[in-house]
């Protein structure tokens, strides 16, 4: 039986529904994103675990105990929001040590718990500052161990690294997640950015519309997104439209491809297939099952990877390749060719 | 050009508010004839009615305020986490004492809590003392409302509260704890203009008969001569000085920084 269940939740806010039918299970200790654009609901679920919201329909069960109808306060859930939500009014150390103050823990095991955790975020000695005299990344951190104080049950993160520069942002983030595998606490992490989703999460629920249309690894809902939702949120994608000969086999810009999976389509249907810009190639490739001419439309140097846009076969492919010194970068409006496998080819759905 | 006239305008301004006050204050000082003195103050001072009733107003003060305080704060919080929608409605029932005369709401006191009502309030020492405290909240409720409702619009509240509650705190705690504390200075601000309403609110006070320090000004107004202004002086400098208090408060407020 799973650690935290949420089964058939719905949310409906007037004649707007949120959330629809939504199903999760997670196990105990795992590492859960929920990752999907603004307004997909994702936030909504996260509310409802915590207490916030109360669900139009459906049930919430944490360790076997059914939370759906209890108080925020009553359900021992610690959580971290994007604006840190620390009190000002009180030091580093009053604010890890409130929700143990709240429970009645005596003062020397409260002193003893708030050292520890100031010690796991790296901040032993900021105990007696005021949140104000912190930057952002030291205070999101105390959130972290004023949430993780009165050992929670599940730890909710609310888009915690969206008000950090980009560099904190990286840092933090491999933390929280050391920290989490430390703890072994299960841990819902709300965010928009599928970087972030990918790089900290054990599984992935990729929402929208109020619904989850996948929920996998991150290496599976990479690699195999099941709608063409999915596909083209989660990374850069190309959409080819292909055209069905067989039960694994489609035409594409006219030439013949096998597929590594059946297609659930009939012959002379069109398919959408996708491709991640990764698994085209620049130039003929020995061995490749597609190679098309193509014409560079444009050059883009991210530093590691340079992504280039060419078009071919009728429509814009694009493709990254690594930066290497002794080859540059292609000018644009050059002739040119791509080449890709068939293996790398995702039939979309939906 | 600008300039000069700009001074110009606000030093006639300075002229126009200090120059009564200067006048008051030079003639308190003339009691003895041809020199200045402070036998106006000492008289003021040594009169056991000065400070009977300014204890009991003082007393009364804090009363106020404390009622205030448990009424307005958990309102405005409520209104802001929950009912924004019903803002502009509590706002106008807060502007009301600023529009109903004081005489109005007194009168409407005595006619509802006499002795012969159900609750006769009217009926002893205390059950005054109450119906004033109430009243005197009353009027200060527009100021006491606005400090407060400026002071929460300064915190995120809603977030503060869910972060509270996640972590076990019930609506007590999070109002006592962390509520009221980020809005002390607010409250302060509020707190002080109360003082200084109900030091100087005579109506209410001389209606219901009891023995406050805004009578006794106006008691001592039509019988001395240079008592009075002295009294005014010594008022304002109350005034001043709460409003004194009210800024070292905000300076001091250590964690207040964080939201300049």
């Amino acid at each position: 039986m799973s650690f935290l269940s949420l089964s058939h939740l719905e949310k409906t806010f007037g004649t707007n529904r949120v959330v629809k039918d939504f199903n999760l299970s997670v196990e105990k200790g795992e590492f859960i994103s929920l990752l999907g654009p603004s307004g997909c609901g994702k936030t909504t679920v996260l509310r409802m675990v915590a207490g916030f919201e109360t669900p139009t329909s459906g049930g919430i069960v944490i360790d076997g105990q059914e939370v759906t109808g209890l108080k925020p306060n009553q359900r021992n859930i610690g959580m971290m929001f994007q604006a840190y939500a620390l009190f000002p009014n009180m030091t580093v150390a009053e604010n890890v040590a409130f929700g143990l103050k709240v429970k009645g823990v005596a003062k020397d095991k409260r002193d003893a718990r708030v050292e520890e955790m100031l010690r796991l975020i790296g901040l032993p000695e900021m105990g007696g500052r005021y949140p104000f005299q912190l930057s952002g990344g030291q205070q999101q951190r105390v959130a972290l161990a004023r949430a993780l104080a009165p050992s929670p049950r599940v730890l909710l993160l609310d888009e915690p690294l969206s008000a950090l520069d980009a560099k904190v942002r990286v840092s933090l983030r491999n933390e929280i997640r050391e920290i989490q595998r430390e703890l072994g606490i299960t841990t819902i992490f709300v965010t928009h950015d599928q970087e972030e989703a990918l790089s900290m999460s054990d599984r992935v629920v990729v929402m929208n519309g109020g619904i989850a249309e996948q929920v996998g690894a991150p290496f599976e809902v990479y690699n195999r997104p099941s709608t063409r939702f999915v596909a083209t949120f989660v990374g850069t994608l190309n959409v080819f439209d292909g055209a069905v000969t067989g039960p694994q086999s489609v035409t594409l810009a006219g030439v013949p491809v096998t597929l590594a999976e059946p297609v659930e389509a009939s012959k002379g249907a069109t398919v959408a297939l996708a491709l991640r810009p990764e698994a085209v190639q620049l130039g003929r490739v020995e061995g490749a099952d597609v190679v098309l001419p193509a014409t560079i439309e444009s050059v883009e140097f991210l530093g590691s990877i340079i992504r280039v846009r060419a078009r071919a076969g009728g429509s814009v492919v694009a493709l990254d390749t690594f930066n290497r010194m002794d080859a540059p970068p292609p000018a644009i409006g050059a002739e040119t060719e791509v080449s890709l496998h068939a293996r790398d080819l995702i039939v979309l759905a939906g | 050009m600008m300039r000069v006239v700009a001074w110009g305008v606000f030093l006639l301004g300075c002229l126009f508010f200090l120059l009564p006050l200067v006048g008051m204050t030079e003639f308190s000082l003339k009691m003895r004839r041809g020199v200045y003195s402070f036998d106006a103050y000492a008289a003021v001072f040594g009169d056991p009615a000065f400070w009977a009733t300014f204890g009991y107003s003082l007393a009364l003060a804090a009363a106020t305020i404390v009622v205030g305080v448990v009424l307005v704060v958990p309102t405005a919080y409520w209104v802001r986490l929950r009912l924004p929608q019903a803002r502009p409605f509590v706002e106008f029932i807060t502007l009301l004492p600023l529009v109903i005369p004081a005489i109005v709401i007194v009168f409407g006191y005595i006619r509802m809590y006499n002795t012969s009502s159900f609750l006769p309030l009217t009926g002893s020492a205390l059950g005054t003392d109450i119906l004033l405290t109430m009243g005197y909240a009353t009027l200060a409720l527009p100021y006491m409302y606005r400090s407060v409702d400026t002071g929460l619009r300064t915190i995120d509240v809603g977030t503060l509260t869910e972060a509270a509650q996640s972590l076990g705190a019930g609506w007590v705690t999070i109002l006592a704890r962390i509520i009221l504390p980020n809005v002390m200075v607010a409250v302060l601000s509020g707190a002080f203009l109360t003082l200084a309403i109900v030091l100087g609110e005579f109506t209410m006070a001389a209606l219901l008969n009891r023995p406050a320090f805004g009578p006794y000004m106006q008691l001592l107004g039509a019988n001395r001569a240079y008592e009075p202004p002295a009294l005014a002086v010594i008022a304002f400098a109350i005034t001043w000085g709460c409003m004194g208090l009210m800024q070292l408060a905000t300076r001091f407020a250590k964690h207040e920084r964080a939201k300049a």
